[in-house]
Formats: structure tokens, sequence, C-alpha cells
């Protein structure tokens, strides 16, 4: 391969370098709007909530590690074990993966950035602040403890006065915007910049899966932040939408599990987008099915939002309802299989090399089966009556989540670090910890199986001792050391090879999508040449590859433009000048931020709140001459 | 487009893969026990549900195995020849119309037949004279009211219920203050107790012998210390027994249980529990009026025992933190003369 960025040190190019480079220096940092930049942040920050969320789980391990332990009182504990769902839900799960979805598929759609640059840095600040606060109630010991789920009437003003839910109200609620406009910046990016012929049908599966997700996000997030801001007012206004006297309990857990359960799969689609583009790479062929498997994705985004209720089978919902619902959880097997043997007939006989991110994608099939079917087995209302709420419900989970998506991101993560930092990650140690996470994810979390069928329920601070429980949970809590060394191996992996790794170049893999013909880490302008592409698999078709495609001309290098083009074929539409470098997403993150949490101190606040708000807009929007060069 | 490299599927890097999935599988396979395990049904609904637990874990057993050995045949496929070999269009085709969609289309369809011929098991229509109890949640124990047929209040008691063998009995779930959920694993799937809301649901004990349930719905700081006995006796042991307990308390006897009565109505005991014939008549914790013929002491988390209960009676806080029951101050004879009394309360 050739290394594009240092052909072209042409003028054009230097032009290009001024017009979209990032100022340097601490404040600046404050300014940047670049997708590289802000998805890297995701991401980092992202992981970053990760550990913290695995500290907590190792913290409930080490309190559950024998009967009767007094290691940590029932408060924190049910502090602890409600920062962990809220952590790995909201602060880690989605954001890591939009931030996978900011970075690279501009680069796979081959354009310059997002469409609303800006935006993008105010939903990093958003989610940023939102983690903060969490995480500072946390220390103050005021942190949210009814559960990520919080149902009333626990979770109401009765029966938590604390701080604590009105923490989780306020911050679910605003950490939301920054999901929701991430989410429709990568809609918006998808559908007009592509580039010229990459039709709807050439684009790569990657693309399709963070499409899926994106919508999915924009029609499940509302109601979880109707519901979180009705139960603030339930809190603090009395209005009575969730209480057993004049509201309904059960609508809360309707609403929440009508985000709750859609969320899960906001997790896994763009796992599922991950494996494909690995596997591709994986066997050097087209993948087989390409059709299915976008139909799949797309079906699971649907049926995802039909399956609630399979939450609430033990609330005493009438039993014909239940049944329709036993169906349709128990359809999402379908496309997941189609998924699952597409992959199976592109890899076979394929003699793939099994590098770590490889391996990560056969460690997903094992766990990810075997949670499919105990999820196959939960959505049946009797069994489910036994399992709900219990350690076997935990087990399925992890399965499904680890398996499905943590496993799948890790195997994203060594494939595409190349590419974010222009450094291999180090194979060796890659594969002792694919090994280490993998065991050591194995042996925490499917005795948990027998432990929920053995009667231990989720949520407890301690258990008893002679319940016949102890060996279990001692094996378990020794077993989740194992899987935290393997994740540390792989973090480690991570920051040794930041200064140490081999030297990637343009395409280590051999890939086929776009985000592998610029350099690695790709400059701050993403593509000198803005190519036409005219294959599902740019890099691989003819026989130049896309060096022999013409490119689009123009594009204005002076000043930050990108290129629009139409939905379905992607015929060029319109030049689009893009907002640079500013300060007012930050401000006006801080600003929303200080109206949602004054909510909690006084009146007052939210009221100046406002009115910092329509500052930062103002001067967000304020009109300047466009296309003064530099 | 480079050929693919040399391939690296070593035994090597095998190995870690196999001695874990033993140690794994050891390890799902660990000595049962009995107290508190869906797995070991005293009743004919909960052994429904084993049943059809069994048969799925043996139906997915068989498709794991099958889709691992697909993708272990897939991957290790042409490895010592040359040249990668592709399935054809119409093999893959085939592949993925047949065990992506048709084979998953029947095994669902039998899987929600078979999910909804248990259910219907578990919730048919239960004898109309069937005895009902009406069990109430509290943060953090159980109410228990015995009805009659009409509905009239035979007995109260707390965190133990006893039932006759071998009799479907009809339970009326309600909650007084936040969501709890009711589970007898050994007897049935569990039902939610939703504040303002009635659910149903039932249990039959096929054999004589102690239960254990558990809270299992997230209800607050001590949602782990929520338990409670569920003891199955032949009908004429039940039927005397409830005679008993729909009896005021038993009178003191001797002088040390007169005096402990005393210490109970004057302390702020009173103020929360009620002793039936007695003037004590709180609604707000436990009926005491029979708590000497209890097992357990704080829902199911401690053995009833006069050194159990003298301390819980001095330091609730200390075996559940956050349990409304304030600490109670007794001096001298006092606790060891309430003690008495109370457990003399059979």
């Amino acid at each position: 391969m050739t290394d594009l960025a240092s052909i072209h040190h042409d003028e054009e190019t230097q032009q290009l370098e001024r017009t979209w480079s990032s100022p340097p220096g601490f404040f600046a940092w404050f300014t940047h709007v670049n997708q590289t930049n802000i998805g890297m942040r995701f991401i980092v920050t992202g992981f970053v909530f990760f550990i913290l969320g695995v500290i907590l789980a190792l913290l409930m391990r080490l309190q559950l590690a024998v009967p009767d332990n007094d290691f940590m009182d029932p408060e924190t504990y049910n502090q602890v074990f409600s920062m962990h769902g809220i952590t790995m839900m909201f602060l880690f799960a989605i954001p890591v993966m939009e931030g996978f979805a900011v970075y690279i598929i501009p680069l796979m759609l081959g354009t310059r950035d997002m469409t609303f640059p800006r935006l993008n840095a105010f939903g990093y600040y958003i989610y940023l602040i939102a983690g903060v606060m969490m995480y500072a109630a946390l220390l103050l010991k005021i942190a949210p403890d009814a559960g990520w789920f919080s149902y009333p009437p626990l979770a109401g003003a009765g029966f938590s006065p604390g701080l604590g839910l009105d923490f989780y109200t306020t911050v679910i609620t605003f950490m939301e915007i920054s999901a929701l406009v991430a989410a429709i910046e990568i809609i918006a990016t998808i559908f007009k910049c592509k580039v010229p012929g990459m039709s709807l049908n050439r684009m790569p599966i990657f693309v399709w899966a963070m499409l899926v997700m994106s919508f999915m996000i924009v029609f499940a997030l509302p109601p979880l932040v109707i519901a979180s801001l009705m139960l603030a007012l339930d809190r603090m206004a009395g209005m009575h939408f969730f209480t057993a006297a004049s509201g309904d309990p059960i609508l809360w857990q309707h609403l929440f599990w009508f985000f709750g359960h859609p969320e899960v799969y906001i997790i896994f689609i763009p796992a599922l987008g991950m494996i494909s583009s690995i596997i591709i790479t994986f066997t050097q062929r087209p993948i087989f099915g390409y059709i299915p498997i976008v139909l799949s994705i797309v079906a699971i985004g649907f049926i995802g939002f039909g399956l609630w209720v399979h939450h609430m089978f033990t609330a005493g919902l009438p039993q014909l309802g239940s049944n329709f619902f036993t169906a349709s959880s128990a359809m999402i097997a379908i496309p997941s299989g189609v998924q699952i043997f597409c992959w199976i007939a592109t890899l076979w006989g394929s003699k793939p090399k099994l590098d770590t991110p490889l391996l990560h994608v056969l460690g997903f099939f094992l766990i990810f089966i075997i949670g499919g079917l105990s999820g196959v087995m939960v959505a049946s209302v009797p069994f489910d009556m036994q399992a709900h709420d219990t350690y076997f419900v935990v087990a399925h989970f992890h399965y499904v989540l680890i398996g499905g998506a943590v496993f799948p991101l890790l195997g994203g993560l060594y494939y595409w670090y190349p590419k974010f930092t222009g450094r291999m990650m180090n194979e060796r140690l890659g594969k002792i910890g694919f090994w280490v996470t993998f065991a050591g994810f194995n042996l925490t979390f499917f005795p948990m199986h027998k432990l929920g069928l053995d009667g231990m329920p989720r949520r407890v601070y301690t258990y008893l001792d002679g319940l016949g429980w102890n060996e279990a949970n001692l094996f378990i809590s020794i077993s989740s050391a194992v899987l935290a060394l393997g994740f540390l191996l792989t973090l480690a992996n991570a920051l040794i090879s930041l200064k140490r790794g081999k030297t990637a170049g343009d395409n280590p893999w051999n890939a086929d999508t776009l985000e592998w013909a610029t350099s690695s880490p790709p400059p701050s302008y993403n593509f000198r040449h803005i190519r036409i592409v005219d294959s599902r698999y740019p890099l691989w078709s003819g026989t130049g590859g896309l060096e022999q495609n013409p490119v689009v001309t123009g594009i204005r290098s002076d000043r930050r433009e990108i290129l629009l083009t139409s939905i379905l074929e992607s015929h060029p539409e319109a030049r689009q000048p893009l907002p640079g470098p500013s300060p007012w997403p930050f401000w006006l993150a801080i600003a929303t931020a200080l109206t949602f949490a004054g909510l909690m101190v006084h009146m007052a606040i939210p009221l100046l709140g406002f009115l910092l708000c329509f500052i930062a807009i103002t001067g967000w929007i304020w009109p300047k001459q466009l296309g003064a060069a530099k | 487009m480079s050929p693919p490299q040399k391939n690296a599927i070593s035994p090597k890097s095998i190995l870690p893969g196999i001695v874990a999935a033993i140690i794994w599988l050891v390890s799902a396979f660990s000595p049962a026990y009995a107290s508190q395990s869906a797995l070991e049904p005293g009743g004919p609904l909960a052994a429904a549900i084993a049943n059809l637990f069994w048969g799925m874990v043996v139906i997915g057993g068989i498709i794991l195995f099958i889709v691992l050995a697909m993708l272990a045949v897939a991957l290790l496929r042409a490895r010592n020849k040359t040249e990668s070999k592709p399935l054809t269009f119409t093999q893959s085709r085939n592949l993925v119309f047949i065990s992506g969609v048709v084979i998953p289309a029947l095994i669902l369809t039998v899987f929600v037949i078979s999910s909804a011929a248990v259910n219907r098991e578990i919730v048919a229509p239960m004898p109309k004279n069937a005895l009902t109890i009406k069990v109430t949640g509290h943060q953090w124990w159980w109410e228990v009211d015995y009805l009659d047929t009409e509905g009239n209040h035979i007995a109260k008691t707390a965190n133990e219920i006893r039932i006759p063998v071998g009799k479907p009995v009809r339970i009326a779930l309600e909650a007084s203050d936040v969501i709890h959920s009711f589970w007898i694993p050994q007897l049935n799937g569990k039902t939610d107790m939703v504040p303002g809301k009635s659910n149903l649901t039932w249990v039959k004990a096929d054999r004589p012998g102690s239960y254990r349930g558990q809270c299992t719905e997230f209800c607050g700081k001590q949602h782990a210390k929520m338990a409670f006995i569920v003891d199955a006796v032949p009908e004429e042991d039940f039927e005397a027994w409830l005679q008993r307990q729909a009896q005021p308390a038993r009178e003191p006897v001797t002088e040390t249980e007169n005096k402990g009565r005393q210490v109970f109505l004057r302390s702020s005991c009173a103020m929360c529990h009620a002793i039936r014939g007695t003037s004590a008549l709180a609604s707000v914790a436990p009926d005491l009026t029979h708590i000497g013929s209890r097992k357990t002491l704080a829902a199911g988390s401690l053995e009833n025992m006069p050194g159990t209960l003298s301390s819980w009676i001095l330091s609730p806080q200390s075996f559940k933190p956050g349990s409304h029951m304030p600490a109670t101050v007794l001096v001298g004879e006092d606790l060891g003369n309430l003690v008495e009394y109370l457990l003399s309360l059979e």
C-alpha cells in the first residue's frame, strides 16, 4: 500500500490542513469540533467509565464473596449496584458505540466531517458533565440507590426522600440529550454525506448497523426522557403519575422498558456491524448475504420495540398478552440466526488468520449463542416467573451484553486501533488478554445461571449462610478478578501500544472500506481526494483499487466544506460549508447542565440557566461571513 | 488483495480454551442442595416449570453444539490445502435459509406452544372452595392473613405461612408501601405485589416440608433480608394449627411471663406490634400473638431463640440496618422477662 499522506504534500494539502486543523492549546481544546477529535473523546471517556463500572462490579463481588459480609452496608451496596447499571448502560455502552460511529462513519463514507460538527461537540460535553455529576454524587454517598430502573413507588419522594433519585431523574433526562443529538447527526451524515457512487445498497454493513442504532435511539430515548421527567415531577411537585394513590406504578415500568428493551439492541446492533467488518476483512472475501444481513439488522430494530413486556411477566398483567410477548421475544432469534449463518457461510474454508480482532468475534459466537438461548428461555412466561430477578437473569444479560457487545467492541478496538493511532496493538499480549477475558467471563457468569435457579435473588447486598450459595458466590468472586485482569491486559495493551506499537501504515489488515484509504491516524480533513466508489468493497475493486477511480473536484479547501449527496443513489447535490472551532458548544453544555442540576437546589437557578442558554445559543448561531480564508 | 496469511490455529492457542471449558463445566455442576431451589420442586406447579426448563436446556444444548460444530468446520475446513474453498452460492443460501430461518422457526413454534401450555397449567382456575391466604408485603416483612371461603378473616400471622399438603391454596398478594415480589421457588414462580393492586397466585405442595421464600423485587435497604418460610403439613395438623392461630394470646402463667407482658405493654413495643388478647393492637409491624411458635425472626433472617430474640430487641439495626424497628433500651431483668413472655406465646 502507498502512504497517501506522504505523496500529496502539495500546496492544496497544506491549505486543507490549515482549514481543518484544530487549534492547539489547553483552552482551544474546548473549541474543537472535528469528528475524529470528538469521536475519540467519546471512545476514551466511554472506556474510562467502563473501568469505573468494572471497579463497582468488583466491589459488589467483594461484598458477596462470603455470606453475611459487612464490607459494605446496604445503603452503599444499593448505590454501588445502581451506579454499576447506570454506568454500563448510559455512560459506557451507548456513548462508546456512538464514539465509534462518530469517528469511523465519516471515514467509511469518504467525507470530511459530519453534518453538524458543533452539535457533536455539544453532545460530548453534556455526556461528560452528566457522568462527572453522577460520580460526584457517588463519592458524596448521595448516588441513586433504587437501581438503574428506579421503580416507583420506591423511587418516589415518599420512600427515597434523599437527593440520590433527584440526581437520577435530572441527570438521566439531560444525559439523553447527548445520545439524541449524536443519533440525529449520525442519521443525517449517513443519508447525506456518502461519497458519490456509494448508493444505499453499497453502504458498509457497519454503517447500516449504526444507522439502525441511531433510529432506535431517536424512538427509544424520548419515552425515557418523558418518564424520568414525570418521575421528577412526582418527586418535586407531587404530580402522582406513578404513585399507588392516584397514579399507577406499572405505568413507569411500561415507559421504562419501552425504552429499556430497545436499549439492549441499541448496544447490540453496532456490535453486529463491527463483527461483519472484521469477518469481511479477515476472510478477505465479500460477505455472503449482504441483503439478508442488512434486513436482519433492520428487523431487529423493529422487533426490538415489541418485546418490552417480557420484563414485566411477573407484574400481574393478563396472560394472553404475555404469551404474545413470548412469541415476539422468541422471534428475535430468527434475524440473529440469519446473521450467524451468513457469517459462518462467509468463514467457510476461508482459512482466516486468527488475530486478536477475529478471536474476539469467535468468542462472541460462543458467548452470544449461550446468551441468546437463555434469552429464549426467559421469554417463556412460566420459566421467567422462576428466573425473573434472580442471578439467572444476571447471567443471561451479561452473556448477551458482554458477549454480544463488549467482545465485538474489544475486537473492534484491536481492529480500528491502527487507524486511530497509527500503530498496531501488541498481538501477543492481545491473545493473552483475550483468553484471560474469555475464561474469566465464563467462569464468572456461567455459574450464575445455577445460582439463580438455586433461588438467589438479584440486588441483594448479602445472603444468609446455609442456603447453599456460599461456594458458588466465592467462586464467582474469584473469577471476576480474572475477568477484570483480562480487561486490564487489553487496557494496558492499548496504552503501551500508543508509543511502542508497530507502525501500522494506511491499511494493515488489507481491509475493504474507505477508512483504510487514508493515512493512520487520518489527517484533520480525512481525505485529500474525495474518490468516487463503484462497489461495496471499494478498496478491493478492480485491479488498481481505489486509486484508479475518478476524483470529485470543486470542493473548496480554503474553508470547511463537504459534499452532500442524495439519499438513495448518492448523486452529488450540493456543497455544504461547515462551521469551524467554537467555544459555544461547551458554554451551552455548561448552561444546560446548570439548568437541570439547579432544579435540585432552587427554582431560581434554572431561570438563570435559561438565560445563560439563550446567551450561549446566540453566540453559537451569531452570523459570520462565510468563506473568509484564515 | 493479498492472499490470506499462513494459518495460525495452533494447539497452543486452543489449549487454554479447552481447560477453561472444562473448569467451567465442572463449576456448573457443583453439588446441589434443597432449601430454595427452583429445580427441586415440592409441588406440581414448580415441577411443570422445572420440566419445561430441562426440555429447553436439552434442545438449547443441542443447538449450541451444532452451531459451534458448524463454526469449527467452517474454520478448520481446507486448512491443509493451499486453495481456500468457499461454499457455492447455492450451498450458502441453503445453509442460511435452512439453519437460520426454517429450523429456528420450527423450534420456536414448538417452544411458544409448550410455554403457553405450561403457563395455562399454572394459571388454571382454582377451585372455588380453596383456602385463601392474603399476603401483604411491607418493607421488609410479610403480613399473612387467613381468610375463609366467604372472605372473612380467620387468623393473622407474619413471615411464616402454613399450608395443608396436597391442597391448592389461593394466595392474594398486596403491598402496603413499595413493590415486592412473592416467590417460593420450590412451589411456584414469583408474582409481584404492587401497591394499589391485588395480584393472585396459587401454590400446592405434594409433600410435607419447609420451603423457603424470598422477596424478589428490589424494595430498598433490606430487600436482602425479606424472606419467609412455608410449612406444608398434613391437613389435620393444619386445621389444628389454624385454630390455635385464631385464638388470642395465651395468658401469662409464671411470674416472669407476667412481668414480661408488663414490659411489653409499657415500652415502645406496643406502639407498633399487636398481641391479641392484650391492649396492644397496633398493626404497623408483625403481629406477635403467637411469636413463640415461629421458627424465625426478622423476616426469615434470624433463628427464633432467646439469645437472638434479645439481641434483636436491643439492636435490630445491627442485624438489619435500615429496618423500621428502632432499638429498645431495656434495663435489668426487663429484657429477660420480655423474651420469656414472648417465647411463651405459642
